[in-house]
C-alpha cells in the first residue's frame, strides 16, 4: 500500500528544495497525508505513544547524562546530588525511571495487539521483525540503565545477568568464564564494566530511533493492518488521512498515556522501582532476594523454571528468538481473531500464561511457584510452536467482512465465509 | 603482461582483488584492538597476592577476604564439619571434580583434595556462587547454610556442603579454591 504522492509543492523554495531534497515531500506523504484504515480502534495508538516515549527517554537521559558519573567511586553519589541539589533533579530522573517503565507497559500491549490482530502476517513480515529487534534493543537499553544507579540491585542485575554467558562453560571449557571477563573488564563486575554500560547506554537508544525509522517505513510500504485484518481496497471510501483525524487520536490517547504517566512519576515515583537500589553496590553482600525490574519478570521466570543452568539461559532467550519465527509459525487463513472461534481461546491463554510468569518471576523459586513456573513456561513455547501452527490447520474461521467499508459503512449483510475471500489478498 | 583475448583475467582484476583483499585484512587487524580492549586490563591483571593472618578465627567462625576483586571465603571448620565433609561419596556429588585454580589436572572433589594436608580444618574458597555470581550466605554465625550445612545462595537457592561442594540447586560446579599456600600455622598467602 505504498500509495502515490499527492505533495504539490507551492511556494518557490519548496519548489526548489523539492528538487534537491525532498523531505518536504517525504514528510507530507508520511505523517499528513498517509492514509490510515478508518476502522482502526484504540489499540492502534501504542505506536504514537511509543514514539512519545522514546523521545521522553531520550530529552530526559541527555539531561541526566550532564549529571551523571560513570564511576564506581561517585556513580551513586552522583545520582543522590541530581536528586536533592540539581534544579528539577528529581522530576526528570523520576520521569526517566518511570519512563522505561511506561515504554514496556506500551510495548507488551503493542505487542498483544500485533498478536491479536495477526499483524505479523504476510506481507508485514519484516515489519514484525523489526518490532522484535526493537523490542531486544529496549530490554539491553533498560537493562544497562538500570546498572547505571549503582545500588545493590543495579550491581547484582549486573553481576548475574552477565553470568548468564558463563553457561557456555559447559559447552567448551573456559568459554563462558572468558566472555563473562570480556564483558566486565576484570574478574568481577568493576569500573570498567560500569564505564562500557554507560557508553552503550547512551548509544542504543540511537539505535533504537533507526530501528524505529525502519519500522514505520515498512509499515508505510505494506500500509497498517487493521481489527478487521481485511487488507485496504480503495482509500477513497476506507481511509483517512493520517492528519489530522489520526494524529488528533493519536494526541488524544498519548494524553490520557500521560496522566498515567504523570501519576506514577508525581504520586509514586518508586512504585516499579525496588527498595533495595537505594542501598549503594556492595560487592560483598548479595540482597537477600534479587529480582529484575518487573518488565523482566516473565522471562526472569522462564530463566528459573529450567532446573539446568545452560538450558535455563537458552529457555530465556529461546522465548524471544521464537517471536522472530511467529510470521511462519501461524499456518491460519485469517489474520484477525476476531474471526478465529477456536484461537481466541489460546491467545488469551498465552495473555494469562505471561502475566502469570511476570507474577511468578517476583517469587522464591521453590515448591508451587517452581512447579507453576514450569507449566506457565511449557505453555509459552507450546503455543507458538504448536497451538499456532496446528490450530491455524485445523480452525475454520467465522465469517467475515469482505471489505474495510463493509465492516464501517453497515454492510454486515454482505459478509461471506472467509474461506472463500481468503485468497484474494 | 602480455594479457590475450582469450584469458579474461586483466591487470585490472588482478588490483581489484589485491586491493579489496589488502583493505579487508586491514579492517579485520584494527577489529582486534576494538575487542581487545574490553578484556582485563594490565591493573587487573596484576595478581596481587594477599596475606590473611588466621589466628583470630575460633573453630566455627568464618571470615572473608577480598583477592582479585573477588570474596574470599575461610573458615575454621569444626571437627564434625570435616568428619561430614569426608564421609560423602564421590558419586553423592553434582559434580565430582575438585575446581582448584590454576590446576590444569582435574582431580575428584574429596575434601583431601580441596584442603592443605595438615590443615584439614581450614576450608578456603571463592565465595561466588557458580550458578550466577551471588554471594552464598553461610559466612556468618546465624545465617542459613542450607541443608548440608555449608553455604545457601539465597538467588536461587543453590547448596553448598562444609567442602563447598554443590550438592542441591542450579549451580553446576563446586566453589572454587584460590591458589594459597600456608606460610606458618596461622598465617596464609593467597595467589
Amino acid at each position: 500500500m505504498a500509495h502515490q504522492s499527492t505533495y504539490e509543492p507551492k511556494t518557490a523554495f519548496t519548489r526548489w528544495m523539492d528538487s534537491r531534497l525532498p523531505v518536504i515531500r517525504m514528510a507530507y506523504d508520511n505523517l499528513l497525508d498517509f492514509p490510515t484504515p478508518r476502522n482502526l480502534n484504540y489499540m492502534w495508538t501504542f505506536g504514537g505513544i511509543l514514539a512519545f516515549c522514546l523521545f521522553v527517554q531520550i530529552v530526559t537521559g541527555i539531561v541526566l547524562a550532564m549529571h551523571y558519573a560513570a564511576d564506581t567511586s561517585v556513580a551513586f553519589d552522583s545520582i543522590e546530588h541530581l536528586m536533592r541539589n540539581v534544579n528539577y533533579g528529581w522530576l526528570i530522573r523520576y520521569t526517566h525511571a518511570v519512563g522505561a517503565s511506561m515504554f514496556f507497559f506500551a510495548v507488551y500491549l503493542h505487542i498483544f495487539r500485533g498478536l491479536y490482530y495477526g499483524s505479523y502476517k504476510p506481507p508485514r513480515e519484516i515489519l514484525w521483525i523489526l518490532g522484535v529487534l526493537i523490542f531486544l534493543a529496549m530490554m539491553a537499553t533498560a537493562f544497562m540503565g538500570y546498572s547505571l544507579v549503582w545500588g545493590q540491585m543495579s550491581f547484582w542485575a549486573v553481576t548475574v545477568i552477565t553470568n548468564l554467558f558463563s553457561s557456555l562453560d559447559s559447552v567448551v571449557s573456559g568459554l563462558g568464564t572468558g566472555i563473562v571477563q570480556w564483558i566486565w573488564g576484570g574478574f568481577a563486575v568493576n569500573d570498567a564494566t560500569l564505564n562500557r554500560l554507560f557508553s552503550l547506554h547512551y548509544l542504543l537508544p540511537f539505535v533504537i530511533a533507526g530501528l524505529v525509522g525502519l519500522h514505520i517505513w515498512a509499515l508505510h510500504v505494506t500500509g497498517n493492518n487493521n481489527p478487521t485484518g481485511v487488507p485496504l481496497r480503495d482509500p477513497k471510501t476506507e481511509a483517512l488521512p493520517f492528519h489530522p483525524y489520526f494524529t488528533a487520536k493519536d494526541g488524544f490517547a498519548i494524553a490520557v498515556f500521560g496522566l498515567i504517566f504523570a501519576y506514577f512519576v508525581f504520586y509514586m515515583p518508586n512504585y516499579l522501582g525496588h527498595a533495595d537500589n537505594y542501598v549503594e553496590a556492595n560487592p560483598l553482600q548479595t540482597p537477600p532476594h534479587i529480582v529484575p525490574e518487573w518488565y523482566f519478570l516473565p522471562f526472569y521466570a522462564i530463566l528459573r523454571a529450567i532446573p539446568s543452568k545452560l538450558g535455563g539461559v537458552i529457555a530465556m532467550f529461546g522465548a524471544i528468538v521464537v517471536l522472530f519465527f511467529i510470521p511462519w509459525l501461524d499456518t491460519a487463513r485469517e489474520r484477525s481473531t476476531r474471526y478465529r472461534p477456536i484461537y481466541k481461546y489460546f491467545f488469551w491463554l498465552l495473555v494469562v500464561t505471561c502475566l502469570a510468569l511476570g507474577y511468578l518471576g517476583a517469587k522464591p523459586p521453590e515448591g508451587g511457584y517452581l512447579v507453576a513456573g514450569r507449566i506457565f513456561t511449557a505453555y509459552y513455547f507450546i503455543h507458538f510452536l504448536i497451538v499456532m501452527p496446528v490450530i491455524g490447520i485445523i480452525e475454520t474461521p467465522k465469517s467475515r467482512p469482505q471489505s474495510i467499508a463493509d465492516s464501517i459503512l453497515g454492510g454486515g449483510n454482505s459478509s461471506q465465509p472467509a474461506v472463500a475471500a481468503a485468497e484474494k489478498r | 603482461m602480455a594479457s590475450t583475448t582469450d584469458d579474461p583475467v586483466t591487470r585490472r582484476d588482478f588490483i581489484h582483488v589485491a586491493a579489496t583483499a589488502f583493505a579487508g585484512v586491514g579492517a579485520a587487524a584494527m577489529l582486534w584492538p576494538l575487542v581487545d580492549q574490553m578484556n582485563p586490563d594490565a591493573t587487573a591483571l596484576s595478581l596481587a597476592s594477599i596475606e590473611v593472618d588466621l589466628s583470630p578465627i575460633d573453630t566455627g567462625q568464618a571470615i572473608t577476604v577480598m583477592w582479585r576483586g573477588k570474596p574470599i571465603f575461610i573458615r575454621n571448620r569444626t571437627p564434625e564439619e570435616v568428619e561430614a565433609a569426608k564421609a560423602v561419596q564421590m558419586d553423592e556429588l553434582k559434580d565430582p571434580v575438585a575446581r582448584i585454580l590454576g590446576e590444569t589436572v582435574q582431580e575428584p572433589a574429596t575434601d583431601e583434595a580441596l584442603t592443605k594436608s595438615g590443615y584439614e580444618q581450614w576450608l578456603v574458597a571463592v565465595g561466588i556462587c557458580t550458578h550466577l555470581g551471588c554471594i552464598p550466605k553461610g559466612q556468618r554465625i546465624g545465617d542459613e547454610r542450607g541443608p548440608f550445612g555449608g553455604w545457601f545462595c539465597p538467588c536461587h537457592g543453590s547448596a553448598y556442603d562444609t567442602a563447598g561442594r554443590i550438592r542441591l540447586g542450579p549451580a553446576p560446579t563446586n566453589l572454587e579454591v584460590p591458589p594459597y599456600e600456608f606460610l606458618s600455622d596461622t598465617r596464609i598467602r593467597i595467589g
